[in-house]
């Protein structure tokens, strides 16, 4: 046993040595937005959630460690228990084996431990349910609809302020800008008041997915479904649709920039005057706007 | 147990010459059927293997150049996912090595029904050629294994794909619902005189329990993929929101299928790895009863769950809530059987041959993925985990490394009885350790790709995902040089030229099909053993 691990771990280790110069050959420098603005984008090597965007994600955060911790020791003890079963019973040391098949103690044990750890479990995140499910007295409702590949932002309050959000491709890329996450015209929100999402589709199902928020609901065509969020800071978010889609799947991320309230209502107007090529003419239909390319042939 | 009986002496009585025809086109004997069910999965997991290789050449670097067209993409996940599940797992632990050692543990002659059994094998030989067509054909099948409407309804995915893909479901779901009705007949009449149930060893256990979940839970996919092809083909609008049809409900109806279907491919597994813990320790399973009714309790609880993969779809806050608490509670009944396996090894006397590795392998990492289950069971977390490689990372840890390590672990358990041939042990080793290591450095990092939001189905990510997607590349491609050492594995056992005995594992081994030779005769038990 000990031959063959010896053998298989060191060409292991060997390979991961070759592939990490490669990769630091590989990776591209990581693209740097302006100095002064906010940008919550995935880095390199990332090993946790990012950074709280919104009072939920921050809730998320916290239960995720909670429940991750708690099973994190549940690995290690029953990791550990293998070990030490290993050492004292593997056949050397313990050459003649045992007939121990019941015991009633250690068997109601192992049922009701569990039970309460899993009720330990479930209470915070019970809750947690409710507050996420709770979109009332919003400052402002955005409709968002999935199309084939683009998201369609509909501002309840504004009327008439309903555009298109296309990724950029990857030939058309300015610096400050994130291949695959940066979009022409992004969501424009106000920092620090409750923003109701009402999520639907066009044609097939699109997954809105905003992790820095703690936001994901699929849009699903022929109903609707709510979520909410409240940006903490202004600056740029991301996000990119999680359910499959077809063709361009991968090429319809999300991008939301927080600004300050009198900053949004300034942009309300701005847009409404100059977003005419993306403004979509009625829900649901799909106008063909001048910037839809074959992102992939 | 033992036997009253030598069950040697007739053997090969009354056995004629087959030509290769008859042997392997018309069998009826469930130990050929087994074989050409082995070599199935193995045809399965190949290709399924091989489009996983592309995926992870594709995936190692941002912008890479393997697979640049996005049809082609999701016809490769589509192909992967459904030969994975229906082609590899399926029939590795159902077909193959439930019709090898289901009849030799009752002390049965052989199945219920040797004909249906050999009609079950060949839709699914049947199905595999058009899962192929699905991917050939055209821009091929590219929804997803889950088929999700309306992506694959006539108007997003036009061309006949998609339809031989969703026939493919129907051949391979018949075939299992036949291979299910002829297990429940066989484990319930044909038993050795003696074997009560409470006397059976539990892979019969399992695999008992593992049909019936097929015989409830297939019916509903086949409902739910007919009322597909007729919304693809004949205009009816099951599915369409435009002709008052609801596209949650195909959700439903498919997850009704798709949750119980996910312990129809763990439950063997884990009557595999109990007789294989048992052997090697030298000591009997500690729990009988509990281990056999846990696995009775989580086919039932795995009824009830099936909304959990629908958090993020149109559900109720209070169904959300049922249906995490109900996808806690099957924990339970796990951590029974996780926890009777150490009590099994408490005490023994523990040989760590090739087999008792995977075995050890599938119980620590199937523990890991649970934990992460419990973590995505949580409706509030799956707001932002759902669809991202966190639950990526998850259901490969039970399946990749659970299902997987526990198919590897019967197959150097039982490969000498089915050829007469022991494996290389040094080389099964070799390709354990190889294979633990590969897999884990595949998925361990796709956690933290989760966690950094990187959603699933994707051929492109941003560049921030690179890292961890390199060492997971890294990985897979561990796993494929493992899988070039398992070749070789099989090279030389059927190159061997050992003789084994009946019972070559010795004293731990105490069910039925040690009692007879290695490899085992076509026919055996034509003298019906009685259990003391």
């Amino acid at each position: 046993m000990k031959r063959s691990f010896v053998a298989v771990l060191g060409a292991a280790s060997v390979l991961v040595l070759i592939g990490h110069v490669a990769l630091a050959q590989a990776t591209a420098p990581d693209p740097t937005a302006a100095a002064n603005a906010y940008v919550n984008a995935p880095v390199n090597w990332q090993l946790w959630f990012p950074k709280s965007g919104s009072p939920m994600q921050a809730k998320i955060d916290w239960l995720m460690q909670y429940v991750l911790w708690i099973m994190t020791a549940v690995v290690v003890f029953t990791g550990g228990l293998m070990v030490y079963v290993f050492i004292r019973f593997n056949a050397k040391a313990n050459p003649k084996p045992g007939t121990l098949t019941h015991n009633t103690l250690i068997e109601v044990i192992w049922i009701v431990v569990p039970v309460l750890i899993l009720a330990v479990v479930i209470i915070p995140s019970l809750n947690l349910i409710y507050y996420e499910a709770d979109d009332s007295n919003p400052y402002m409702t955005v409709t968002v609809t999935g199309h084939q590949w683009y998201w369609e932002y509909n501002y309840n309050s504004v009327p008439g302020l309903d555009y298109t959000s296309y990724m950029i491709p990857d030939d058309k890329i300015q610096p400050g800008e994130i291949r695959r996450l940066s979009v022409d015209h992004p969501m424009v929100l106000p920092v620090g008041e409750k923003i109701k999402f009402i999520i639907t589709s066009g044609d097939v199902l699109h997954g809105f997915y905003l992790p820095s928020l703690g936001v994901q609901k699929y849009a699903i065509p022929g109903t609707s479904q709510t979520s909410w969020t409240i940006i903490n800071q202004a600056g740029t978010y991301y996000g990119q649709c999680n359910q499959i889609c077809g063709l361009n799947h991968d090429a319809m991320p999300l991008e939301i920039k927080a600004v300050p309230l009198a900053d949004y209502l300034a942009w309300t107007k701005d847009a409404l005057a100059n977003y005419t090529d993306n403004t979509v003419v009625a829900p649901f239909s799909s106008p063909l706007p001048h910037n839809q390319l074959a992102l992939r042939d | 147990m033992s036997t009253t009986h030598d069950t040697r002496a007739h053997a090969d009585h009354g056995h004629h010459k087959q030509s290769f025809v008859q042997r392997w086109l018309m069998s009826t004997n469930h130990k050929d059927i087994g074989t050409l069910y082995i070599t199935m999965a193995f045809i399965g997991a190949c290709v399924g293997g091989t489009l996983s290789m592309i995926m992870r050449q594709q995936l190692m670097y941002p912008h890479n150049d393997w697979v640049t067209n996005g049809n082609t993409w999701n016809a490769i996940i589509t192909a992967h996912g459904l030969l994975m599940i229906f082609w590899f797992v399926m029939p590795a632990l159902i077909g193959g090595m439930g019709n090898w050692f289901v009849p030799l543990m009752l002390g049965a002659p052989d199945m219920a029904f040797p004909r249906l059994n050999n009609m079950s094998f060949w839709f699914l030989a049947c199905g595999f050629v058009f899962v192929m067509l699905g991917l050939f054909m055209g821009t091929g099948t590219g929804a997803g294994w889950t088929l999700y409407p309306p992506l694959d309804n006539a108007q997003y995915s036009p061309g006949m794909a998609t339809d031989f893909s969703l026939f493919s479901l129907h051949l391979a779901g018949i075939s299992s619902l036949l291979g299910a009705i002829n297990f429940i007949a066989t484990i319930l009449n044909m038993r050795a005189p003696g074997m009560t149930m409470h006397k059976m060893p539990l892979f019969c256990w399992s695999i008992l329990v593992t049909a019936f979940l097929l015989v409830l839970a297939i019916p509903v996919l086949a409902g739910a993929v007919t009322m597909l092809i007729m919304d693809r083909n004949f205009g009816t609008s099951f599915f369409e929101p435009s002709g008052g049809g609801d596209p949650v409900l195909f959700q439903h109806l498919f997850w009704f299928f798709g949750h119980p279907e996910v312990y129809i491919m763990i439950l063997p597994a884990f009557g595999i790895i109990s007789h294989v813990v048992s052997t090697f320790s030298k000591k009997p399973v500690f729990g009988y009863l509990g281990m056999a009714y846990a696995m009775v309790i989580i086919g039932f609880v795995g009824f009830v769950v099936w909304a959990h993969h629908m958090f993020v779809s149109a559900i109720g806050t209070d169904s959300k809530i049922y249906f995490e608490v109900a996808t806690l509670v099957i924990a339970v009944p796990t951590g029974i059987k996780v926890f009777s396996w150490i009590a099994t090894m408490w005490g023994g006397s523990i040989e760590f041959k090739t087999p008792m590795l995977w075995a050890m392998g599938f119980i620590f990492l199937f523990v890991l993925g649970g934990a992460t289950g419990i973590v995505l069971a949580n409706a509030a977390l799956d707001q932002e985990l759902h669809n991202d490689y966190f639950l990526i990372a998850h259901f490969h840890y039970v399946l990749s490394m659970g299902a997987a390590f526990g198919i590897f672990a019967g197959f150097y358990y039982w490969i000498g009885k089915m050829t007469g041939h022991q494996y290389p042990e040094f080389w099964g080793k070799v390709h354990f350790w190889s294979f633990f290591i590969g897999v884990n450095l595949t998925f361990f990092p796709q956690h933290f790709l989760g966690l950094a939001g990187m959603p699933r189905r994707y051929p492109d990510y941003a560049d921030a995902y690179a890292g961890w997607n390199y060492v997971s590349s890294v990985g897979s491609m561990i796993s494929g040089l493992s899988t070039l050492v398992f070749f070789y594995v099989l090279y030389r056992v059927f190159t061997g030229k050992d003789k084994l005995a009946d019972n070559y594992w010795g004293e731990g081994a105490t069910t039925l099909e040690w009692a007879v030779p290695s490899p085992a005769p076509q026919h055996t038990f034509l003298d019906v053993p009685v259990i003391r």
